[in-house]
């Protein structure tokens, strides 16, 4: 496990094109990318993604795992189909996307059409193509639900009994009850959830393959041609490099955040 | 308004099922779109505005889309890597977290960081070590790099799950086993092997969904179609068709690979929910 990591990290400094040895070039990948405009173009497509795609997920799934999360008939049945697009694999899920966007025979514009709005040409448009990827997102909602509602579940009913009896209104008991003794599930979702956007490259790769005009040129699917359709290996494992290092500080600064907002109780760690 | 308690409960309960219910219309309408296509005439695919109920229904796309890309390849190629790592994953981490649990080593605790650290490591980092690696071995284009690592417990997250598992399990039975003349690995083997069936089941379905699934190992792996997995096999046959109006086949395709799974988890469901749920507390 370890020797591929340092691998990848020597490899990050060297000239390799798969075929001739790498050759020991210092820092000139990480300068070539600096200078490379799809470089910082895919960074912000994927940090893009993540800033809409994450905090879309966490409310949606939160919200669900609420209404879920009621003595009622047919919940479980609920929660099965809720979950179920989840297990779906990237690449079926996309095609059938890729249908779903259609501009002129796609059930999403046919269905706008029956309320009177004639929709975009979603994946085929540059402005739109990757708001459409992040809709498609919102299919899988089905784990941050699941997790959502176990955190959920794990709030000791004594809590809301004492609330409701001193008379706090339903959005009084969600913000000083719900809220904090969710906040350590909302942390776990939100570095998952971050770790998992910013690797996004099956819907890229084949939905719009980076398209059109770059404007879905995720990180990882730049990473991936560079790597193995140009055989550049030694750019390719710099930037994987780079990626690695945004993700472990931005873990790392979360994680000095959390004390600021997660909730532990006392004894429970 | 003032409303009595009881007519607050049910506008409450009423409110919850109309959201709760239009919530699942749309998961659902992808799904329904998916079959509704799947089963069109390719003369009843491009129409606007479309018609959900296919008329006539066409059967024979789905024998027929399997018979455009050599399909029944890449089912035994997938079935071949999903079972392998399901049985690999099985004895080889559960044997790694019982040493974890259980046995005394020198400096066993460092180790257990180090082997956890890895799952924070992304497939990208190490993907290109990993081609290469595999090139010299002569790997490429095989299903070994997608078999061979799941025997030498290539997967930390599922140690740490079924470590977590096994320190739950109470020492006295094993106490007795031993005084009755058992071997450390039979403790293994009789012992705490049979009591970690549910969380073995946990990871079987989950190993089955994830290598069902993959998509960027087999990839980067795998090069000449014959060797290809469903979900590789499946876009190149979709870079193949985009521009020919062949949806309707398209989308046999992509329903029949999503069945295995979408099986697998109504069966298994009470695994994914635990599944998900345990790693959300204990993560």
């Amino acid at each position: 496990m370890l020797g591929p990591i340092v691998a990848s990290l020597y490899l990050g400094f060297t000239n390799y094109d798969a075929f001739s040895a790498p050759k020991w070039v210092g820092i000139d990948n990480f300068a070539r990318l600096f200078q490379d405009p799809l470089f910082w173009k895919s960074l912000r497509v994927s940090a893009l993604y993540s800033l809409m795609s994450v905090p879309l997920l966490l409310v949606v799934g939160l919200f669900i795992a609420i209404l879920l999360n009621q003595a009622l008939r047919g919940m479980s049945f609920l929660r099965t189909i809720y979950y179920m697009p989840a297990v779906i694999s990237g690449v079926a899920a996309s095609m059938l996307w890729i249908w779903i966007f259609h501009p002129d025979f796609g059930i999403l514009n046919a269905g706008l059409a029956l309320i009177g709005i004639r929709g975009p040409a979603w994946l085929w448009d540059q402005t739109w193509a990757l708001p459409s990827i992040v809709l498609m997102s919102l299919w899988g909602v089905g784990s941050s639900m699941l997790i959502n509602l176990g955190g959920l579940q794990s709030i000791p009913t004594a809590l809301y009994e004492a609330a409701e009896i001193d008379g706090a209104p339903a959005w009084r008991r969600f913000f000083s009850i719900t809220l904090p003794m969710l906040t350590p599930v909302i942390f776990y979702n939100l570095v998952t959830g971050i770790i998992g956007a910013l690797q996004i490259f099956t819907q890229g790769y084949i939905m719009t393959q980076g398209g059109p005009n770059n404007a879905t040129l995720f990180y990882v699917l730049y990473l991936y041609r560079n790597g193995f359709e140009w055989f550049r290996l030694g750019l390719a494992s710099a930037m994987a490099w780079l990626l690695f290092l945004i993700l472990i500080l931005l873990t790392a600064f979360i994680f000095k955040s959390s004390p600021m907002w997660v909730y532990y109780e006392a004894g429970d760690a | 308004m003032v409303l009595t308690q009881s007519a607050r409960r049910r506008f409450q309960t009423a409110l919850s099922y109309v959201l709760l219910l239009s919530g699942a219309a749309l998961i659902m309408i992808p799904l329904v779109w998916m079959v509704s296509t799947s089963l069109k005439e390719p003369s009843a695919v491009y129409t606007f505005p479309p018609k959900i109920i296919p008329d006539p229904v066409r059967w024979s796309n789905f024998p027929e889309s399997l018979t455009i890309a050599p399909f029944g390849r890449f089912y035994v190629n997938t079935a071949i890597v999903t079972l392998a790592n399901i049985v690999g994953h099985l004895f080889s981490c559960s044997l790694v977290a019982f040493a974890f649990a259980r046995l005394r080593a020198p400096g066993k605790n460092l180790l257990f960081m180090l082997v956890l650290s890895t799952v924070m490591i992304p497939f990208y980092v190490r993907m290109i070590p990993l081609f290469i690696l595999y090139r010299t071995f002569g790997w490429l284009d095989t299903l070994l790099p997608l078999i061979v690592p799941a025997f030498f417990a290539g997967n930390a997250f599922y140690i740490f799950l079924l470590r977590q598992f096994f320190l739950t399990i109470n020492r006295e039975l094993e106490d007795a086993a031993r005084i009755d003349g058992c071997s450390t690995f039979g403790v293994y083997w009789r012992i705490i092997l049979p009591l970690s069936q549910p969380a073995l089941a946990m990871i079987a379905v989950f190993d089955f969904v994830f290598n069902w699934n993959d998509f960027l190992g087999p990839l980067i792996f795998l090069n000449s179609v014959r060797n290809r997995t469903v979900a590789v096999g499946l876009a190149y046959f979709q870079g193949s068709l985009e521009t020919a109006p062949m949806m309707h086949l398209l989308m046999a395709a992509a329903l029949i690979s999503i069945i295995p799974v979408l099986v697998l988890f109504f069966f298994t469901q009470r695994y994914f929910i635990q599944g998900i749920v345990f790693t959300g507390m204990k993560g």
